[in-house]
Formats: structure tokens, sequence, C-alpha cells
């Protein structure tokens, strides 16, 4: 039997990987968000109930994205892994995580945005496009206004998803809080980093969803957010 | 001015298609209002959505000031929709913006500047009556607000027509008084053309010049609202009028008299005086059974089920006819009156 790891010895590699797991998930939601929500304006434009209806289009976008969200994440990781050194230099590290991260993250936000302006009322849509309203102002000032708070739930979803599959990343040595509870904690088999990590990885999953929640409210004007 | 021909839109349906226009023509003269009424799939939305350039009809023209809309694209549609005013049907405003930001959507897509838009809105608001309302959002707003904040935003960009698809439909007879008393204001005020689609017949009795009848997709009736009062066989004509047949008027109280008949009076002066006059020229005994008063804009109408007895009756009655009177006698046999 070992020696337990010290306490401070534990903080500060918890927040160190804290800081990667930040870094990781952070990057790839807003890279994520960068990609996916165009991809969502797209699709749901081009839908049969869109603004430009195209059928073709949207079929084949659909089909795209639906295999790349039905990839698990740890093939993802592998089957990356030439593009990411190509891209990145490095196969290993949060930064390399980054990579499979985003890629898998795009077409799920995608979907999310898509089903979030398809909640926008087609009356209220209607409204605007009697007003003259020209397509560029439709999707910026009625769809993406409306649909503000579903678009933010929706990368807070992707952002908590994010933390999930990150950690995942620690089987291949990705860096980051599931990094750590996998080889420093469970192979090693020691308990109190497992603890810590298992625990940090948890509360940042929390956070992240009450802060999405919080700004969801924040900027929601309908009679639900008032009520608070 | 808004003339509408011939317009035909078909929708596909299961099986064969559903024809909810069948060549309707409607004009509806400038600085007038008319409304369009008719039961549930008429095709009275699709005739608003049709002129409001939201639905693009299989045939037809459609004209606004004299310019046919319906081959529009492009940056001329969207123009063209900016010269047309729409309160749609049920609740369109933007939910997360306020009473002010929803008014200013269409001088946005106008491309006015900042200020002048805020002057603008400020006008509007205060047009409808919701001044303080400024910085509510519609979640915030009672119906009758929310809907005349549609009535503002489909006003902001000085359109020279309106169009309203039951704008009172989910409101109390209150509420729904003070949006007649604005779109009564457009019009005379603004001068604005307003086609108004409503099942109310309180809002054709208070604010329209016009009304049309769409059944199954065909206009059946089409007039000024005082002339389709006085045409006989008009379909409109007993929705429009107080009911004859209340209490007071059974079938043994009618048999009194010598002439029982149905009177549609219009005017002021018909309505204060006719009836009386009537009596007291010929020498004859009226009665009132049934019916009464109501208003067609400004004009009071009356309709009442009359009773007279005397010998001149039949001249009274005639006198009355030639005074523009509408006459239904009833059957003298039978006691009632035919609805
Ligand atoms: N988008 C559509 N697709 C298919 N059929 C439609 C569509 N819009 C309307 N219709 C059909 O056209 C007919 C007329 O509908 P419309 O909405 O114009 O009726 P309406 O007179 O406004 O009725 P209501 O008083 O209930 O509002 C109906 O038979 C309806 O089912
Ligand atoms: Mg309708």
């Amino acid at each position: 039997m070992r020696e337990p790891t010290p306490w401070d010895r534990v903080f500060d590699l918890v927040i160190s990987a804290t800081g990667d797991t930040v870094y990781m998930v952070g990057i790839a939601t807003l890279l994520a968000a960068l990609g996916g929500i165009p991809l969502g304006i797209v699709l749901h434009m081009t839908s049969p109930t869109g603004l430009s209806p195209r059928r073709i289009t949207h079929r084949v976008l659909g089909a795209v994205v639906d295999v790349g969200r039905s990839l698990p994440f740890v093939v993802l990781l592998v089957v990356l892994s030439a593009f990411t050194r190509a891209l990145v230099q490095t196969t290993i590290g949060p930064t390399a995580v980054i990579v499979p991260l985003t890629v898998g993250a795009v077409p799920f936000v995608a979907r999310l945005v898509e089903s979030a302006l398809r909640e926008v009322n087609v009356a209220v849509v209607e409204a605007a496009i009697t007003t003259g309203a020209s397509r560029l102002r439709l999707v910026r000032s009625v769809l993406l206004r409306e649909a503000g708070p579903a678009l933010v739930a929706a990368i807070g979803v992707t952002a908590v998803t994010l933390i999930g599959y990150s950690a995942m990343a620690g089987v291949i040595g990705g860096g980051g809080l599931g990094d750590l509870a996998i080889r420093h904690g469970y192979q090693r088999n020691d308990e109190r980093i497992l603890l810590a990590s298992v625990l940090v990885l948890g509360g940042l999953a929390w956070l992240t969803q009450l802060t999405s929640d919080f700004i969801a409210r924040t900027i929601d004007r309908r009679r639900s957010a008032l009520r608070v | 001015m808004i003339t509408v021909e011939n317009l035909t839109k078909s929708f596909p349906g299961k099986g064969d298609h559903v024809l909810a226009l069948d060549g309707v023509s409607l004009s509806v003269p400038a600085g007038t209002v008319c409304g369009v009424v008719g039961p549930s799939g008429a095709g009275k939305s699709t005739l608003a959505r049709c002129v409001a350039l939201l639905e693009r009809p299989d045939r037809g023209s459609i004209r606004v000031e004299g310019v046919d809309l319906v081959a529009l694209r492009g940056r001329e549609l969207r123009d063209a929709r900016r010269r047309i005013g729409v309160v749609p049907q049920g609740d369109s405003l933007l939910r997360q913006r306020t009473a002010a930001g929803n008014v200013a959507l269409p001088l946005e897509s106008a491309g006015m500047a900042a200020p002048a838009r805020r002057a603008r809105v400020a006008e509007l608001l205060d047009l409808v009556g919701l001044t303080n309302k400024a910085g509510s959002y519609p979640d915030q707003l009672s119906g009758g607000q929310r809907q005349r904040v549609a009535v503002a935003r489909a006003l902001a960009a000085s359109p020279s027509v309106l169009l309203a698809d039951e704008p009172t439909s989910a409101l109390d007879p209150e509420t729904t008084g003070s949006v007649l008393a604005v779109l009564d204001r457009v019009r005379s005020e603004l001068g604005v053309t307003v086609l108004v689609v409503t099942h109310d017949m309180a809002v054709v009795r208070r604010i329209c010049d016009d009304v049309a009848v769409l059944e199954a997709g065909r206009v059946v009736e089409h007039g000024k609202v005082l002339d389709l009062l006085t045409q006989p066989g008009s379909r409109i004509t007993a929705s429009l009028l107080p009911e004859v047949d209340q209490a007071g008027s059974t079938p043994r109280e009618v048999g009194q008299y010598d002439v029982v008949a149905e009177v549609v009076l219009v005017g002021f002066a018909a309505v204060g005086a006719l009836l009386p006059e009537a009596a007291h020229r010929h020498d004859v005994e009226l009665a009132i059974l049934g019916g009464g008063l109501t208003r067609l804009g400004e004009t009071p109408v009356a309709r009442f089920k009359i009773g007279i007895n005397g010998e001149r009756s039949e001249r009274a009655l005639s006198w009355l006819a030639e005074r523009d009177a509408v006459i239904r006698r009833a059957p003298r046999d039978i006691g009632g009156l035919a609805a």
C-alpha cells in the first residue's frame, strides 16, 4: 500500500486538470457554435417549411449531419487522429482533443439549432415577412432573436455534453479531469484523486448548466421568464 | 384602393385539390372599410393572405393603387409588402421585443435611421393609445393591447392599405370596441383603405362601409352595408339587424291587428319620426310588436315588427314604403312572421 497523495498535491493536479478541461470544452463549444449555428440555420431555411425551401440541399445536409451525430465519440477520436495531427501537429493533449470534440459537436449543435428555429411561431415570422423584411433581417432580427433562449439552452447542453466527452478523451491521454480520474485515480488506485476529479467534473457540468439556464432566462422576455 | 380580380387559389389536398378561392373579384374604394364575412373555411383568410402577398394565387390579379402585385418578386415584392399593412389572424408580435420594438420592425426593414424611427414609433403608439406601454413586452400586454400594437406595426411604414384578419376574434366586446375605434381612426384620420376579415357582425356594424360575403371560395354578395340592408333576400341583413321575434309578440297578440309587417328603417329621420307620422296621417293605431334599434357606423337603423289597426292600415303601409322603409308583410292567417 502506497502513501495516499497529499491533499495539496491533489489540489494542484485537479486545478491544472480543470484548466485543461475548461480550455478544451470552452474552445470546442465556441467552435461548435460557430460551425453549428450557421449549419442549423441553413438546415431550417432549406426545410419544406423554411424561408427558402430546397429539398435536395436539405436532405443531403440532413444526412451528413445525422451520420456525423451518430458516430460514437470514441470512434471520432481514433478516426480523426490523422486529421488532428495535420491540423495541430499532435494527437495527444488538450489541444488535440479539441478537434474531435468540435467535429462531434457541430452536427449536434446544428440539429438543436434547427429545432429551436422550427419552434418559432410561424404567424410571428409571417407577420415579419409582411413588413417587407429581407431574408437576412428575418434570420437575424426574428428567428435568432425569438429563438434566443432556446439557442442559449442548446449551447449549454452542448457544453455539458462536451464536458462528458472530454472526460472520455482521458482514455487516449487527452488531458483534463477525465484523464486525471482515469490515469491517476483509477489505474493507480488513488482514491483521493479519483474522488476529487470526479467531483470537480460533476460540479463543472452543473455550473455550466446553471449558467446557461441563467443566461437563457435573463434574455427571455416571455411571461414564464418574468415570473422568477 | 384595392382591386381583386378573378382570384383563384387552390391547395394540394388528399386526392383532389382544395379550391379555397374560386374566382373572387372585389373592389375596395380608397379610404373605405370593407368587411369580409362568411362561414369558417369559406376562404376569408386565404383571400387576406393573398392580398398580403403571403400566398401566391393560381390566377387573377391583385392591384393596390393600380399596381398589379401578383407577379412581383425579390426586392420589388418586399417594397410592395411595405405598402400593405397586415394585422394577421392570431398572436403575431415578436415576444422577445417590446411594443415599441415590434412597431419599429417595418421601419427597420425600410432602412429608416434610428432617431426618425423612434419619433415615428412614438407617433404610432400614440395613435393606438399605448404610449405608456412602449416598453412592455407582448406577454405583459392584454389581448386588446397586443392587437393594437399589431395595428400600429401594420401602419408603421405608412401603407395606403390595411388588412386585418379577425382582429377581434379573441376579444371581449369591450376590448373589441377599443380595437375597432383604432381601426375607425385609421380610416378617418389617415385615409387608409381597410379590408377586415371577421365573423363578428358587430365589426361590420361598427366600422364597415362595404361588406362582401364569401361562401365556398366565391363572393355571393358584395355591396354597401346600407344598400344590402334594404335589399330583399340579402343574406346578411338578418344578422346585421335586431331580432324581431321577441317576447311580447305572441301570435295571439299579432292576431289582433289588421296588418302585421316587418319594417326596416334607415337613417336618423326615418327611425325617429316615420312610424308616428304614418299613424298620425292615416289615423291608424300603430303598435311596435318587436324588434329594435341599432347603429351602422353613425347611421341609426331599426327593424321593427309593427301591427296596424284601422281602415287605412294598408294606405299607411304603402306610405311607409314610399318613404324608403323596407316592408315585409306577414301572412295574415299564420299570424307570425316568417324569419
Ligand atoms: N395552407 C393550406 N393548405 C391546405 N389547405 C388550406 C391551406 N390554407 C387554407 N386551406 C383550405 O382552404 C379553405 C379556406 O381556408 P381559410 O383559412 O381561408 O378559411 P377562413 O374563411 O379563413 O376560415 P375561418 O373563419 O375558420 O378562419 C379551407 O378549406 C382550408 O382547409
Ligand atoms: Mg381565417
